[in-house]
């Protein structure tokens, strides 16, 4: 359904009036919504994201200097073009193929982040384990030098030093 | 069990219940989480998804909840059956318009749902009344660990889950709470407010319906990033900043309304009133409308016991004398919320209604909640 506004876009929000008996329904897209004043701005929506970040990305043979065929993941057969169009990725192992376009968006997307912190499954080898424990405790450094909380990071400091000399350091 | 169980009450997370429920109607928590060794949902044959819904299926039934679940084989029920989940926010929109073999475990109190083959392969969530976050991170995380001891789950050390949108990433946690903020909008702070969240990298939707924003009072507040930081930190920053802060804000906001713009304030609650005990067809956003002045109202005399014109003709509307009948009232009017709306006032109906029927219904069951004819 389009816009009633604009007469461009879809219409994603729907209002009903009803005046004297009558029932009359519009049919805004969020933008025309928001400058008639009827819905609040809300955060960038991801699809906004991920067309104003791969509009402003070259194409994938630019990209990477393969070829289409060369660009499709082996696994599901998923193309970095599709992404585009749908927003998801087609398999776990796109993470790795297409790592190189993705990594700006995922950098966005995360506030600059784009290291694991938080929950690892139990069955994972404990020298991954480890390995995030430490992206943990740079975290929780850095914020702590940020709040200016130098006692607490101070035991942070001390709990890396302690992880890297206590356990055999695995490659990271 | 069946659907119409469901729908002649309201769920528990909207019973009015729980800490600071009177801005923090409830919270929940939901995890993205795929399989290792298979494509995401959307690149899936039917044969692929039909065995990933029978394993997680499987799962999440022999989990102890403490509760009965039930299954509901979200592509072959009706259309009218989806839309009553999903107004019950027991399954997301996106996996009632979805497509192929999905479904959905649900505990009969409805503080857990798990959806299979939505955007990813399984998507838990645990909603509970108020402000109660912590206890929702505490079982959802035992949940997660007993599934996750059944099934292998897609993950790597640099981004942790992986999820078939790369904004999930990471912990895959979305944290959202859902507040009921009337006086901000009333008093022209609402802008400020979505202003001040943004620079928080918080999301803010409307709910109850979608692009509602302005109509309903209701906003859900959720965080982006999930890669990054823990579970933790972002509970701990919900808890501790984010909710104290949006709720001073709203009760200033409510204080202001009773100084000086009481008029303002006033005039609000009156003519919810006046219109909600007379109108004969309204709309599911209009009443929604207004049925959150009212709530305003009430809150505001139970919590700061205020006492205008309008307010005084409210508690005696409600029959509030002890203080236990404003939580009667806060439950009446939560369910009213919940009770009017469309695919609701269908299945309790026991047939589908067009349009200007469900408006003349709605007008009428809040007519005679509100003691008129
Ligand atoms: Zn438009
Ligand atoms: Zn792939």
């Amino acid at each position: 359904m389009q816009c009633q506004i604009c007469s461009k876009k879809t219409a994603t929000i729907h209002l009903t009036e009803i005046t004297n008996g009558v029932r009359t329904e519009f049919h805004f897209c969020e933008q025309c919504a928001v400058q008639q004043g009827i819905a609040a701005k809300s955060q960038i929506s991801v699809n906004e994201l991920l067309g104003n970040l791969l509009a402003s990305q070259p194409t994938d043979d630019e990209l990477t200097g393969l070829t289409e065929s060369e660009t499709t993941c082996p696994q599901c057969g998923f193309q970095l073009s599709q992404f585009r169009k749908e927003g998801v990725l087609g398999c776990p192992n796109d993470y790795v193929l297409f790592e190189k376009a993705l990594l700006p968006l995922i950098e966005q997307a995360h506030n600059g982040k784009t290291r694991h912190c938080g929950k690892v499954p139990a069955r994972v080898p404990q020298d991954v384990k480890n390995q995030i424990a430490r992206a943990n405790l740079k975290e929780q450094l850095k914020s702590a030098v940020k709040l200016e909380d130098y006692e607490r990071a101070a035991q942070l400091r001390d709990k890396l030093k302690q992880m890297a000399t206590g356990k055999k350091p695995s490659v990271s | 069990m069946k659907l119409t169980d469901f729908s002649k009450d309201i769920n528990e997370w909207l019973s009015g219940s729980g800490p600071m429920s009177d801005i923090v109607i409830s919270s929940r928590i939901r995890l993205a989480r795929n399989l290792a060794g298979h494509s995401f949902v959307s690149r899936c044959s039917v044969e692929e998804k039909t065995e990933i819904l029978s394993q997680l299926k499987e799962t999440l039934m022999s989990i102890d909840l403490g509760d009965k679940l039930i299954y509901v084989s979200v592509d072959e029920t009706s259309d009218l059956s989806r839309d009553f989940l999903v107004e019950r926010h027991l399954i997301s929109r996106h996996h009632a318009m979805g497509k192929g073999p999905r479904g959905a475990v649900i505990a009969c109190r409805e503080f857990f749902t798990g959806m299979i083959n939505e955007e990813d392969h399984l998507r838990i969530q645990v909603l509970k009344p108020g402000c109660q976050l912590s206890e929702c991170a505490k079982l959802i995380n035992r949940i997660d660990d007993e599934i996750e001891s059944k099934v292998e789950y897609a993950f790597c050390s640099q981004y942790g889950y992986l999820t078939a949108c790369p904004t999930n990433l990471g912990s895959g946690i979305r944290t959202s709470v859902m507040l009921h903020l009337p006086a901000l909008k009333m008093t022209g702070h609402i802008d400020k407010f979505l202003a001040a969240a943004k620079d928080l990298n918080l999301a803010v939707r409307g709910l109850f319906g979608e692009g509602t924003e302005a109509v309903s009072d209701l906003y859900q507040v959720s965080n982006q990033v999930t890669l990054g930081v823990s579970e933790a930190s972002i509970i701990d920053d919900f808890e501790k900043r984010v909710i104290p802060e949006i709720v001073d804000y709203e009760i200033s906001a409510r204080k202001t309304l009773l100084g000086d713009q009481v008029n303002t304030l006033d005039d609000k609650i009156s003519r919810a009133m006046a219109l909600l005990q007379n109108a004969h067809l309204i709309s599911s956003q209009e009443a929604l409308f207004l049925l959150s002045h009212l709530r305003l109202g009430i809150n505001m005399q139970k919590y700061l016991g205020a006492s205008t014109p309008a307010i005084d003709k409210l508690t005696a509307l409600f029959k509030i004398e002890a203080p236990e009948d404003r939580d009667v009232s806060i439950t009446k009017i939560n369910r009213l919320f919940m009770l009017t709306l469309p695919a609701h006032l269908q299945i309790n109906h026991g047939k589908s209604l067009d349009p200007s029927n469900r408006d003349a219904l709605r007008a009428k069951i809040i007519r005679s909640a509100l003691g008129q004819n």
